[in-house]
């Protein structure tokens, strides 16, 4: 995308829907080099998080092209979900720190082999 | 003014994502997540998603953070190690991601369809009466399955923070 058509758009008045799937883009691979470079066990969770943030606004930016609500009520399931999840996965949490004392994942390796 | 709304919040959101990966402690990144999510709810709005823009600052800004905030501060976690980390995440995670990015801004030039344009205000079908209507009506049977979900994830959490397994 060149500058002219940048200032166009900024003109113009309105936002292309692709710049929307552009910024989901790019905040769901800021969630994914989270997930694999940290090694806090919650900052890894709270990169999930971004992603599924990430998607939904996809699923805002398709609603909004295609008229329908649809994409509404999948955003809002994906955030019923994603409580459902940060409640088990903390709980998770929880009960690793008790028992390991640790929150790096590095450590948590019991699976190994 | 559609376009410098957006491209504030969009770089208030890009700017917060990549400090929670940045900052090494976890409560700090919690609140820059806080920051993403509160301008993604502004990102909804203007794409005419009222009620997910409400939703989005209750459950996610609001519980679902303050749930992570109360984990970080029960289980008060110090900064991160770095010392004796493992770089077999460095050495295949950063061409993995920059494979990622290349393979996504590719094909967002190439393979896209012609899409429209987004206006403030030039679709009223996000509020909570139409959300509402489609919900009881067209995905009453995805909603309800929905209820039985938080109950199995409720009694999950319970039953794992409740006493000490082994």
């Amino acid at each position: 995308m060149d500058p002219a058509q940048v200032l166009e758009t900024l003109k113009h008045g309105a936002v292309p829907t692709a710049w929307y799937l552009a910024l989901s883009a790019v905040l769901f691979v800021i969630g994914v080099a989270g997930f694999i470079l940290r090694r806090n066990i919650i900052t890894v969770f709270m990169c999930i998080e971004l992603m599924l943030n990430a998607v939904n606004l996809s699923f805002i930016a398709f609603a909004h092209e295609h008229k329908q609500v649809a994409g509404h009520l999948f955003t809002f399931f994906v955030m019923v979900v994603a409580a459902a999840e940060a409640a088990v996965g903390l709980a998770i949490i929880l009960t690793v720190f008790r028992n390991r004392s640790t929150l790096n994942i590095d450590e948590i390796e019991s699976l190994k082999n | 003014m559609d376009p410098l709304f957006f491209l504030l919040f969009a770089f208030i959101a890009v700017a917060c994502g990549v400090n929670v990966v940045l900052q090494k402690h976890p409560i700090s990144s919690a609140l820059s997540l806080v920051a993403v999510m509160a301008s993604l709810a502004v990102l909804y709005l203007l794409q005419g998603a009222e009620f997910i823009a409400m939703a989005q600052m209750i459950v996610y800004a609001g519980a679902i953070m303050v749930l992570f905030i109360f984990v970080i501060m029960l289980l008060n976690a110090g900064t991160e190690e770095t010392k004796g980390r493992s770089w077999m995440a460095l050495i295949f995670g950063v061409p993995a991601i920059i494979g990622l990015l290349g393979s996504l801004a590719y094909f967002m030039q190439t393979g896209m369809p012609k899409l429209g344009e987004v206006k403030f205000g030039d679709w009223k079908g996000g509020g909570a009466y139409e959300v509402g209507y489609a919900l009881f009506t067209q995905y009453l049977l995805p909603f309800e399955v929905t209820s039985v979900l938080i109950l199995i994830a409720i009694v999950g959490a319970i039953v794992l923070a409740r006493k000490e397994l082994d």
